[in-house]
């Protein structure tokens, strides 16, 4: 008699998954991974490294390096914790590999010999570029509809965000660690649910549970008391946050929660706070896996750093990708002086007034001149509070940027700032750092791509 | 009575693109319904003025007792282009906690 064909049944499970984040973006807390490692059990390590600017960096860097051009904090991180991982047999997932993923697997392999690495590939598009176009796909902008082309010899980087499955994938052929480029952030939290409880392409439900926990996590400390306003001075040691864990369950429940002893703070006022975190429509947060509905989750507190959720209904993954595509978009510069009391705003906007007359003058054109006056209303504008004419600030600070497409224009800008201090209202200073950077802006062309042009591929490098 | 939005709630905000994005999270779930009457798209733009060009959306997340707002072209271009100090949005949910609301005394009864 023949058996029933039946999936594998997942291996029970003494306690639930522990997937951590120990990175919400290259450059955070170089010592999370490390503490999330050493601190507590867990069994998968998440890193996010790639912001949208960054593909655009390590193109350059491949550029001029073919062994380069994905994030360099990695191989020595994973030098600094192979002993534990292996050890523990802790997985690490992350999208350290930028642009060229196989050479940040040889330098994690250089950093720590004997480990599996396995690298997803497919998610970079830079190439193919010329063939897709050719092929009549315009690659609009989402967001102001020009199509590709109006571009096209500006392009720097282009990726599709690739989503969890390729990442389980990976994570199945038993590798220590999984390397991939461009991917849906949350995918590197859901790829080791999919890869334990051997979730489908069709557990809509499942799959949405595990992008929102993967959403609540992908920027680190955010969720465990950092960039709280939750009664923000009584979150207990700061300097020791813990980095945030999920405790996944194969019903697609969990619990966001961190290691104990350490600093934040986890409850579901920070949780939520996260959850509406630079997110669209709630109700159709879109991933390469799935739709995600967030409106469908609960949440409650479940005991001392303890958030529990559950509930959250999903929908089939949308027919296209998305592509994250990055081009030169001209230049850019800021300087900026500080001025005191008295009348510290009025010298301010005198300084500001003076160099827009100068550059007039010199018939240098930018797109755009925008000027901010620190302590008075830089970060909000008209709605900051106090007015800025009700007081008379102890010092402003000035700041003056200018862009455009002409580098020599910004560059003759940043001479313009310094001068002002002895040619212009009385009592300017803080020019200590010396003339401001000319810096070329890359800017982001957010487009859609069929799915079936993204082939990704697995590899195991030895 | 008038007070600071900050008396009912407390939000993030960040961006995409040019548009950024507010959470607005109800201290109490008894004051969602403050929210969803005082804090209006027409009130949010008029807030802050010439800093959003375009429309704001307002999305709805009883769940939560919260909302999310979406300020479009609102960061002066966003990402890199912007020239702004404040280029991701991230103080805006902080702004709007300065937003006067109309409040009843009975409202704030548990």
């Amino acid at each position: 008699m023949r058996s029933n064909p039946r999936p594998p049944t997942p291996s029970p499970q003494p306690r639930p998954l522990r997937i951590a984040n120990g990175q919400g973006f290259w450059g955070d807390w170089l010592e999370a991974p490390v503490r999330l490692v050493d601190g507590g059990e867990i069994d998968y390590l998440t890193l996010d490294y790639l912001a949208e600017v960054t593909m655009s960096i390590l193109q350059k860097q491949r550029q001029m390096d073919p062994e380069l051009g994905y994030a360099r904090d990695f191989p020595p991180l994973i030098g600094r914790i192979a002993g534990r991982i292996r050890e523990r047999g802790i997985k690490v997932v992350a999208n350290a590999g930028g642009v060229n993923p196989v050479a940040c697997a040889r330098a994690v392999l250089k950093a720590a010999p004997g480990l599996k690495v396995a690298v997803v590939s497919g998610d970079d598009i830079l190439q193919r570029i010329p063939e897709l176009l050719d092929k009549g796909y315009e690659l609009r902008n989402i967001d102001t509809g020009e199509p590709l082309a109006s571009i096209r010899d500006r392009i720097l980087s282009a990726n599709a965000y690739i989503g969890a499955f390729p990442l389980a994938e990976a994570l199945a052929t038993g590798a220590d660690v999984v390397i991939s480029g461009r991917c849906a952030d949350a995918a590197l939290v859901l790829a080791p649910m999919i890869d334990r409880f051997g979730w489908g392409p069709e557990d809509y439900d499942k799959l949405a549970a595990g992008i929102v926990a993967g959403h609540i996590i992908e920027c680190g400390a955010q969720c465990s008391g950092g960039n709280c306003q939750v009664d923000w001075q009584n979150i207990p040691d700061l300097a020791n946050i813990g980095y945030p864990i999920v405790e996944a369950e194969p019903d697609g429940s969990f619990v966001v929660t961190k290691h104990p002893g350490t600093g934040g703070r986890i409850d579901t006022h920070g949780v939520k706070e996260q959850l509406l975190y630079e997110i669209g429509d709630p109700r159709a947060y879109l991933t390469p896996d799935c739709v995600a509905d967030f409106t469908s989750l609960h949440l409650e507190d479940a005991g001392p750093d303890r958030v529990h959720g559950c509930g959250v209904r999903g929908g089939p993954r949308p027919a296209m990708l998305k592509a994250s595509i990055s081009y030169h978009a001209g230049w850019k510069a800021s300087g900026t002086l500080v001025y005191s009391w008295p009348q510290a705003l009025e010298k301010a906007r005198a300084a500001d007034r003076i160099t827009r007359q100068r550059l007039d003058q010199l018939g240098l054109r930018f797109d755009e001149i925008y000027t901010e006056y620190f302590g008075v209303n830089a970060c909000h504008g008209p709605a900051a509070r106090p007015r800025p004419d009700d007081a008379d600030p102890p010092e402003v600070q000035v700041r003056i940027s200018v862009r455009g497409p002409d580098k020599r224009a910004a560059d003759r800008f940043t001479r313009e700032m310094i001068p002002l201090v002895l040619t212009g209202p009385p009592g300017g200073t803080g020019y200590g750092e010396g003339r401001p950077e000319v810096r070329q802006i890359v800017a982001y062309w957010p487009a859609l791509i069929p799915r079936e042009e993204i082939e990704t591929r697995v590899e195991v490098v030895e | 009575m008038k007070v600071p939005l900050s008396r009912v709630a407390h939000t993030r905000s960040g961006d995409k693109g040019d548009i950024a994005n507010i959470g607005v999270i109800a201290w109490q779930p008894q004051y969602y319904p403050i929210l969803l009457r005082e804090v209006t798209p027409e009130r949010v733009k008029a807030f802050f003025g010439e800093m959003v060009r375009g429309e704001v959306d307002r999305f709805e997340l009883p769940n939560l007792a919260a909302l999310n707002l979406l300020l479009h072209h609102a960061l002066g271009g966003g990402g890199t282009v912007s020239l702004r100090t404040d280029a991701q949005g991230k103080t805006l949910g902080a702004a709007l906690l300065g937003m006067e609301i109309e409040v009843y005394e009975r409202e704030f009864t548990d």
